[in-house]
């Protein structure tokens, strides 16, 4: 039984590991509090609403992607009746800034984003650069 | 599971030889880790020669796991009894082929994460639709077939009946895997050179060559390393299959070349001239073609001389100058010939890459590595069980030779690798022989 | 209840078997995408075609106005290495395209003329037949054939089995050799082929391709060549034209006028 102190302080250290996520904040007087969002200025009101897309947007952009790539429609009738092109840098980032909207809470809740930014350009880096 | 732990005693030969295979392995996939990053352009592939080193290997070695059908039919189909030492061990030799050729479809892909799309949006018009199912159907028939055989070796007992219609099973299936790979090519009406009705046979053919070439000189290998025999008439057999499946090879070429050069339709004149002539223009395929048709008449002259065929050493010659006859003729005249010329009539050079070098080399070593685990566990389960059993029958003689090598510690393996309950020595009544009556 | 490992094994086979069999069925009950050209079908719908008039086009041989209007609708990079470039309409010399024509007293003005090459849109392209993930297919309402670069594998097959050498891969990532990013349109990224898709999203908002409007000669004339009243079709009606490999029986969609 001598093993019992690498034992005991394995498991200690591994608990210690495990639990990081629930006392890091404690410890360093930090506060876990939700992404600074920064909303659109123009439009108060998105394609869907705002409960759908909170849980659903990856699922409405396949839809879009779906229908405009492989069945060439690109307008979208919104719950609300307004027509909208299916575009993911046309739409959506015409009025949502890619990184102080999608990557903050993208980066919050660690999602990684899949590979759409490889091909799908931020129209912000062309005012950017612009500037 | 699946008795791994025999392949985990080894003598010193043995854990460098798998030290080496591992280190070729480590680099190979660091280099590939480099080629997910920085992509394909990483090889020398290009526009116009967009398949080159990779695609090559695996249609050739397509053909090395098709050709377990030639130990597997002789024996079960026909009872051809010399075989019995030699089929798991071409199993195996499938099994890790065709595992080398899904390797080298994936490091070929563009975007390899999303390879599952052929199975979630199957097209069933694509021929590499087929291919893939079939080969995914011959990597999960023979991995069946050596486990169940193999385990039921071990235990000494018959294998169960179901496995009979399974082994039969994988051999027609063993011939559409490499037609379908045919079929890619010989379905494509834009490439003159592969265009050609006689492309699945001849697949055929140089499979059932170079594989049972290849299946030889692993046999030689492991009497050297380990004593293990699988006996001169198995030898004999299936060279004299190598020989006619070599000359069917070389006469399949001959038909080839007299329809592009007696018709002279541009297309297919080319195709000869680049690879072999060389009398209008000279590409870098040049030396590789004259090299292929070289070594092959080589080869034909080794093996048709049946004093030079039964005799080991020239044989084992015979054999290597079948496997690399056939791997270029396959596996770089075939498929980067097609590219050559471009149908915009350009010649483009290829020439691969460092990387795409290491990264074949690991694939490759990756195969060995299987082939080296897989018959080392075999060879255990075989000579373990030899070794303690008074043989009652004709294979007494080479299975006795094999147990007094493997008692007098002649042989590579390590002791307390066989089977438990095997030391009491009794007679195992059942073996082949009776499972096939 | 005790079960045994073999039998755990043999029924977790079958339910394999089953959730597979109902996908395979589902995949099997699905229409099938007619992969053949709908024009072969009845000639009811669209097959939008191009006649490149070479006589017009040969006026400034070194003009690449079409090539750079695509190139830069399209996001294409411009690669120093040949063997990655991107080619979606390029010019080659007019021998080249047509080798089996080619005589040896053919006017060496011709075989020499820079002529524009692009993707033929087959009406039986070999290209689609290939396609192990359905990534390209032809499109039935207008005959284009397109390409999906969210399911392209990357295997090159389409490239292997187009005659005409229209296909492009992207060997490396393209965007940092993109010299002017044009934000309408997505750059591809590496590990997917592409190709001439004749302009789906101009022709979406209602726009000629960029190629046929940015050629100041007015030698690429686009339309449907199932419509016998549409320009394309009086053209074809009043001169000769050549398409490339017409032989092999891919159906290729655009016509040389010599």
């Amino acid at each position: 039984m001598r093993d019992r102190v690498w034992i005991v302080t394995g498991l200690l250290l591994f608990l210690g590991f495990v639990t990081y996520p629930v006392w890091h904040d404690l410890v360093a007087h930090a506060t876990s509090r939700p992404p600074d969002l920064v909303l659109p200025a123009n439009e108060k009101q998105c394609v869907a609403p705002v409960s759908y897309m909170r849980t659903s947007h990856m699922q409405l952009l396949l839809e879009w992607r779906q229908s405009v790539v492989r069945e060439n429609k690109q307008k979208y009738v919104a719950f609300n009746g307004k027509v909208y092109d299916m575009s993911l840098t046309g739409t959506c980032l015409k009025c949502h800034d890619r990184k102080e909207f999608c990557v903050r809470c993208h980066d919050y809740a660690g999602v990684r984003t899949p590979y759409c930014w490889d091909c799908h350009l931020d129209p912000a880096q062309f005012k950017r650069s612009a500037r | 599971m699946f008795m791994f732990e025999k392949a985990m005693v080894g003598s010193r030969r043995y854990w460098i030889w798998v030290g080496a295979l591992l280190a070729v392995i480590a680099v190979a996939f660091g280099f590939y880790l480099h080629q997910l990053s920085y992509g394909l352009g990483l090889t020398g592939m290009s526009r116009d020669v967009s398949w080159g080193l990779y695609i090559g290997q695996f249609t050739f070695l397509v053909g090395v796991a098709a050709s377990a059908v030639m130990v597997v039919l002789p024996y079960y189909l026909h009872n051809h009894k010399e075989f019995v030492r030699m089929t798991i061990l071409g199993e195996f030799l499938a099994v890790s082929a065709v595992t080398m050729c899904m390797l080298f479809i994936m490091v070929d892909m563009g975007k390899p994460m999303r390879v599952f799309n052929v199975f979630l949006y199957p097209q069933f018009h694509s021929v590499m639709f087929w291919d893939m199912l079939s080969l995914s159907g011959y990597l999960v028939l023979n991995a069946t077939i050596t486990l169940v055989t193999l385990h039921a070796e071990q235990q000494d007992v018959s294998p169960p009946h179901w496995i009979k219609l399974i082994i039969l099973l994988s051999i027609p299936w063993a011939i559409s895997i490499h037609t379908v790979t045919g079929f890619l090519y010989s379905g494509l009406p834009g490439r003159l050179a592969w265009r050609t009705a006689i492309m699945a046979p001849r697949f055929l053919a140089s499979a059932f060559a170079a594989g049972p070439a290849l299946l030889i000189l692993l046999c030689f290998l492991l009497r050297r390393q380990t004593g293990y025999d699988v006996g001169k008439k198995a030898i004999n057999g299936l060279a004299v299959i190598v020989t006619y499946a070599m000359i069917i090879n070389v006469f399949f070429i001959a038909m080839e070349f007299f329809t592009a050069m007696y018709s002279r339709v541009p297309g297919l004149t080319e195709d000869f001239e680049d690879l072999y002539l060389g009398t209008v223009s000279h590409t870098s395929l040049l030396p590789w073609g004259r090299t292929s048709i070289v070594l092959m008449a080589a080869a034909l002259v080794l093996l048709l001389v049946p004093r030079m065929r039964r005799n080991e050493k020239t044989l084992a010659v015979a054999c290597a100058l079948v496997f690399s006859s056939l791997w270029i003729d396959k596996g770089v005249c075939m498929v980067v010939g097609g590219f050559i010329p471009s149908p915009l009539g350009t010649l483009t050079r290829y020439v691969p890459t460092l990387p795409e070098l290491a990264i074949t080399l690991g694939v490759w070593a990756v195969g060995a590595l299987m082939v080296t685990v897989f018959y080392k566990i075999a060879l255990s389960v075989e000579i373990a069980k030899e070794a303690s059993y008074v043989p009652a029958y004709e294979f007494a003689r080479t299975a006795g030779a094999v147990g007094l090598q493997a008692q007098a510690g002649g042989a590579a393996l390590a002791p307390g690798s066989g089977a438990p309950g095997q030391e009491n020595g009794e007679v195992s009544g059942k073996g082949e022989q009776e499972w096939h009556q | 209840m005790k079960i045994t490992r073999k039998e755990f094994l043999k029924i977790s086979g079958a339910c394999l078997v089953a959730f597979s069999g109902k996908k395979a069925l589902a995949v099997l009950e699905s229409p099938a995408q007619s992969q053949d050209s709908p024009a072969a079908a009845g000639k009811l719908h669209k097959q939008l075609g191009m006649i490149i008039d070479t006589r017009k086009c040969a006026k400034d041989q070194g003009c690449t106005k079409c090539i750079e209007a695509c190139n830069k609708a399209h996001n294409i990079p411009d690669f120093q290495n040949e063997a990655h470039r991107i080619e979606w309409i390029w010019k080659r010399p007019f021998g080249d395209l047509f080798s089996s024509y080619e005589t040896q007293y053919l006017e060496t003005s011709l075989k020499d003329e820079p002529t524009p090459v692009l993707c033929n849109h087959c009406d039986n392209p070999p290209c689609v037949r290939v396609c192990p993930t359905g990534a390209t297919w032809k499109r039935e309402e207008d005959g284009i054939v397109m390409m999906d670069w969210h399911r392209c594998i990357g295997c090159r097959y389409c490239m292997a089995a187009c005659p005409y050498g229209a296909r492009s891969f992207n060997w490396v990532d393209p965007r940092p050799h993109v010299a002017d990013l044009n934000p309408d349109y997505p750059t591809r990224t590496r590990g997917v082929v592409e190709k001439c898709t004749f302009c789906s999203e101009r022709l979406a908002k209602g726009q000629l391709p960029a190629c046929v409007e940015a050629c100041t000669e007015k030698a690429l004339v686009f339309g449907d060549v199932n419509d016998p009243k549409s320009e394309i079709r009086q053209v074809l009606a009043k001169n000769y034209t050549l398409r490339r490999r017409a032989e092999l029986g891919t159906g290729p969609n655009i016509y040389y006028l010599i």
